[in-house]
């Protein structure tokens, strides 16, 4: 007991020796917070930007996506060498939240809170960004071009903050339903899908074109690296047609688990599980168990609506192989590093519509007010505005055959709900000389 | 049917599995009474080390040999410099080191290695066979998965049976005290134990990997359903663990195949609880009853 | 209750704790001016305590503020851990699974847009829902020992999150289940711009209220321990068979210790879900209830000083030791592993060298310096 009531006694006499300490502290702060009024703006000052990101660079989900902020990088050192965006430097700062919802609210809050970023840019995943999608729009954070096709970013009305990119998901799947239904109108259609938002939005979309033909839909966990029981029923379901959409390890699962069932259906895989390098480079290890290249892939139907690594003429990507060649780090180009870059490009033509002096709100109404006539590597445009916050409009449909892909259809252009499916109209856009986008006309 | 066949085959491919690291389990409780929940990260760990060495250009076979060899070595050392220590002292000592173990392995494989998934190649045919047109999920992977965990159990078995080593094994796990009068190296027959057991649990470790994707965690699951297959067969009890092994690969399969896989790790949950509380003493107990 | 005949036993397990005699000091003055009860001077402390909370609070920035809300949850969750296995003698590795029940019980009550029921109304039902299922496992839990106990609560930290997959209409799946964050009250932030003239911001309030949450348990455990549970409880870890024999129903008392333990959790699992925004079966993965079973060894089992200790470093060692492997030339990535390497190996070297954790140390030394001086000592009572 005595020695209970020792420790109490000095816990006290800490404790009161603090209080007394603070109590001056106190008493000689100005109470009237003068000079805090104006606060300045977050994350940016006259000579810098700083932006933050989070991804999965370990885990289920890395293969791949760990490559997207490595091309963000590069571009933005390519932009920085050029003398950055009126005078500003642009600071990117990416952090892993290893595909893990969890992680991502606390790696979002260090962005936030201890490193201070103007805004975040293309935070990555379903299930994970819409875990800090609240949190940033109650902050007041622009939450730029999420990397991520799915609905929720394009909710104006109640995340003004948050702006989608990529094609999403539901249009990816209308397109992929409609090419299914009118290339392939006796298939029984599998559907093979991410159990979040990613493979919901999916479904959605396919099955508006193809809800008669879908004889299974099964659905996987990201982190259970066990697909067999899927693939198992899909084949038993008599699917011999199946749609992925699905993360680019669970190609690579799937393709392996299909090898060992004999199981050989027409696959497509949506845009985001297809890189065929990447599944490639997965399945290719696999040599001795008799898959000797990635010829798995083979015949594989897919989506695109950036260009890729497959095609060294186009101009965009020789623009990217430049800025990868003087800016990147170890590896190659990538599709990946095509596309952090294409973001960061876009981000880079949001930071010029918004001015000489950005402010978070600046930045947001520029993107709404201008977001729409963006031109870059993307093959449809925008669909910024005040009341919409949905990215890239449309895909081609392509087919993966000896590691590059071929056309299967020209740009297929349409809208969430049931906007029609129509070709794209519109010339391509060229990359600007300097490749640093222009400001856009004021208004 | 179809689906049944194949839910079946899976099964029993991964019972294998199961059963391998259920004997490891069990060869180092009977020699120290501590259940090694670092046995996964171990197994993790050399085939990380196997992984490297099949990407240096070597054969899969010189992989698994560098992984059984590596196992062996892993498993003395550990019980050398962090298990003796702990051995006979509170249960929840050993049991904390072991979790330990399990952490930092990982981490340490993670800094190693590096976190991505990556594949791991197999050194059979992963394409399943046809039989009369049927497609069946069993690959000539899979046979060699049984086959190899059959020929360990049949060398484990002859070892303890028909060697003085494998006696002198015996008596140090069955009696400390009399073994050491009779002139047995109690503590080199312990370390040797756990050698045998981590290089199985290497073996284990390896054939999961086989034609599939390694990460740092990629045993965590198994450490579960390994330990539940070993509570069923009786800690004790090799020939329980085999089986035990056996029957949580075929039950888990029938739960993911027809319920979800989502499911399986419940499932894994029930049978150890209920196993526990109906039949402590598992299936293949010698003893009457055991304090659980 | 017939647990009257308990007192022998306990008495006799709860001996070696008192140690040394009252000396005359400076501190005898304090000592006598102390309320006399056990649950006044732990009051006391407490209250001592939140004045420092207080001070901490105001004085650090938000991020500082926010690392301190994630503490607390920690601290909260561990501080019931360790009177679970350093107390009773019980090891949980399911620890993280009854955070999760707790977390997605406030997830849930709390709806979408934070409309449903008053935070502190949740955190009760959250803690009662999952003392709940604490009962239920630690029924079956009472009848297992060591290895078993640790294997079988393992299987239910790997289980639990596949639940929230299975039932993902109402528990949201993979991609979990989003928490409301709590609107500050007026009436508080009024408060505390009266003592400190600053603004609350969320990640404030939120500490406040983990620190908040975290002192009344602490409170509670306390006087759990110092009274005649905490002496039974440590009775039946030391010798079975003795307490069995004076009387104590074992199975009946360990349930009791990991309902309490269960209780803990959930109110830890409320607090982070309101902090993290999310209940998501990824924050409940086993390397949570590894991390709160470090925290606890590495504090010194059975301590609540130790348990708050260990939970500072869970929050604030990796930082530090990502920094320094960075600028030992690994990758992010890499570095960010250092820390699970760190507390794997610390977690090893404990047991080995020093089991009684770092508070088990500090009394160590303090009672060896204790009996080496004779006199009174000024050092001291700085």
């Amino acid at each position: 007991m005595t020695r209970r009531s020792r420790r109490s006694a000095l816990a006290a006499a800490a404790v009161a020796a603090a209080v007394v300490l603070s109590a001056c502290g106190a008493g000689g702060r100005p109470d009237g917070g003068s000079g805090t009024d104006a606060a300045p703006a977050v994350g940016i000052t006259d000579t810098s930007v700083k932006i933050g990101a989070h991804f999965p660079l370990t885990g289920v989900a890395a293969p791949g996506y760990s490559e997207i902020p490595t091309g963000a990088k590069a571009y933005f050192d390519f932009v920085n060498a050029a003398g950055g965006i009126n005078g500003r430097t642009i600071d990117y700062v990416f952090r892993d939240d290893a595909y893990n919802p969890t992680q991502t609210s606390q790696v979002v809050n260090e962005l936030v809170l201890q490193d201070q970023v103007f805004a975040l840019l293309g935070g990555l995943g379903t299930p994970t960004h819409s875990a800090v999608l609240d949190y940033l729009n109650s902050e007041g954070v622009p939450d730029l071009f999420v990397s991520s096709g799915s609905l929720l970013w394009d909710q104006p009305a109640k995340n003004p903050q948050t702006f989608g990119w990529q094609p999403d998901y539901e249009i990816e799947g209308k397109i992929v339903g409609q090419y299914v239904a009118q290339n392939f109108p006796q298939a029984k259609v599998g559907l093979f899908l991410q159990d979040d938002d990613f493979g919901r939005d999916g479904e959605l979309g396919a099955r508006r074109f193809l809800d008669k033909q879908i004889v299974a839909a099964e659905r996987y966990t990201p982190g259970n690296t066990d697909v067999a029981p899927q693939i198992a029923a899909l084949q038993a379901a008599g699917a011999d047609l199946v749609i992925g959409f699905n993360v680019p390890s669970y190609t690579a699962l799937s393709q392996l688990q299909s090898l060992r069932l004999n199981y050989k259906p027409q696959w497509i895989y949506s845009n985001v599980g297809s890189d065929p390098g990447l599944v490639g480079s997965l399945l290719a290890r696999f040599s001795e168990g008799a898959v000797t290249d990635a010829g798995l892939l083979d015949g594989v139907i897919t989506t695109e609506y950036l260009p890729g690594v497959d095609a060294p003429d186009d101009p965009w990507v020789q623009l990217f192989q430049r800025v990868w060649d003087e800016h990147g780090g170890d590896g190659e180009l990538t599709n990946y590093r095509i596309y952090g870059m294409s973001q960061a490009y876009t981000f880079v033509q949001a930071l010029q519509a918004a001015g000489a002096d950005p402010t978070r709100e600046s930045i947001v109404a520029a993107v709404e007010r201008s977001g729409a006539q963006f031109q870059g590597p993307w093959v449809a445009p925008f669909r910024y505005s005040a009341d919409r916050h949905a990215g890239v409009s449309g895909v081609e449909v392509a087919r993966i055959t000896g590691g590059t892909t071929e056309s299967l259809t020209p740009v297929l252009v349409t809208d969430n709900g049931d906007a029609p499916i129509t070709e794209a109209t519109g010339e391509p856009a060229a990359p600007p000389a300097n490749g640093i986008p222009a400001a856009p006309p004021a208004g | 049917m179809q689906q049944f066949l194949n839910v079946t085959l899976t099964g029993l491919g991964q019972g294998a599995v199961y059963a391998a690291f259920a004997l490891a389990l069990v060869l180092i409780w009977r020699s120290t009474r501590v259940v090694n929940f670092a046995q996964g990260a171990m197994a993790m760990f050399t085939t990380y080390l196997a992984l490297t060495v099949i990407e240096g250009g070597q054969s899969y076979w010189v992989g698994l040999v560098v992984a059984l060899v590596a196992g062996l070595v892993l498993g003395a050392v550990i019980e050398r410099l962090v298990i003796r220590p702990v051995e006979g002292g509170p249960e929840l000592n050993a049991v904390i080191v072991t979790l330990g173990l399990f952490v930092a392995l990982q981490a340490l494989a993670a800094i190693l290695f590096g976190s991505t998934f990556r594949s791991f190649p197999a050194p059979f045919d992963l394409r399943g066979f046809t039989v009369g047109g049927v497609n069946i999920a069993f690959t000539p992977n899979s046979i060699y998965i049984i086959v190899a965990v059959v020929v360990v159990m049949l060398a484990l078995v002859a070892l303890f049976r028909f060697t003085d080593l494998g006696l002198k094994m015996r008596a140090a796990a069955f009696s400390q005290e009399v073994s050491r009068l009779l002139g047995v190296p109690v503590g080199r027959m312990l370390t040797l134990g756990w050698a045998l057991a981590a290089g199985v649990g290497s073996l284990s470790g390896l054939l999961i990997a086989g034609g599939s994707l390694v990460f740092p965690a990629y045993m965590d699951a198994v450490i579960v359903y390994g330990f539940v297959a070993a509570v069923l067969g009786g800690l004790d009890s090799p020939a329980g663990a085999v089986v035990g092994g056996l029957t949580i690969g075929l039950l888990l399969s029938y739960v993911s195949g027809y319920l979800g896989s989502e499911l399986v790790a419940l499932a894994a949950l029930a049978i150890l609880v209920a196993v526990l509380l109906v039949r402590p003493q598992g299936l293949f107990a010698r003893t009457a009853a055991r304090r659980v | 209750m017939s647990q009257q005949t308990d007192e022998p036993a306990a008495a006799q397990a709860s001996s070696p704790v008192a140690t040394g005699a009252p000396r005359p000091g400076p501190l005898a003055a304090v000592r006598r001016r102390l309320p006399r009860s056990t649950f006044g001077r732990h009051a006391l402390v407490v209250l001592l305590a939140l004045v420092a909370v207080v001070l901490v609070l105001e004085l650090t920035s938000p991020f500082r503020n926010s690392q301190f809300a994630t503490m607390s949850y920690y601290a909260i969750a561990a501080a019931g851990l360790t009177v679970l296995t350093g107390l009773n003698g019980q090891i949980s590795l399911g620890h993280g699974a009854l955070m999760a029940v707790g977390a997605y019980t406030t997830g849930l009550l709390l709806g979408d847009d934070g409309t449903g029921l008053p935070l502190l109304l949740v955190m009760v039902i959250a803690a009662a829902v999952t003392a709940l299922v604490g009962a239920v496992v630690g029924a079956a839990a009472a009848r297992l020992h060591g290895p078993y106990l640790a294997g079988a609560t393992l299987a239910l930290a790997v289980a639990v999150p596949g639940l929230a997959i299975y039932f993902d209409h109402t528990l949201g799946g993979e991609q979990g289940l989003p928490v409301a964050s709590p609107d500050v009250p007026d009436w508080f932030a009024d408060a505390v711009y009266f003592l400190s003239a600053n603004e609350t911001p969320t990640a404030k309030y939120l500490a406040y209220l983990g620190w908040g949450t975290l002192l009344v348990v602490l409170l509670l455990l306390a006087n759990l321990m110092a009274g005649r549970i905490g002496r039974v409880w440590r009775a039946v870890r030391d010798d079975e068979v003795a307490a069995e024999l004076a009387g104590i129903r074992l199975g009946r008392v360990r349930v009791l210790a990991f309902v309490v333990s269960a209780v803990c959790a959930g109110l830890a699992g409320s607090v982070l879900g309101v902090v993290v925004r999310l209940a998501a079966p990824s924050g409940f993965t086993i390397v949570l209830s590894l991390g709160l079973l470090t925290a606890v060894v590495v504090g010194g089992l059975g301590s609540l000083e130790g348990a708050l200790l260990g939970s500072a470093l869970l929050v604030f060692l990796p930082p530090a030791v990502t920094n320094l492997g960075i600028g030992a030339g690994l990758d992010g990535t890499q570095a960010a592993q250092l820390a699970p390497f760190v507390y794997g190996v610390v977690l090893v070297l404990v047991m080995l060298l020093a089991p009684s954790g770092a508070v088990g140390v500090v009394k160590k030394l303090w009672n060896r310096s204790r009996t080496n001086r004779r006199g009174p000592s000024t050092r001291r009572t700085g």
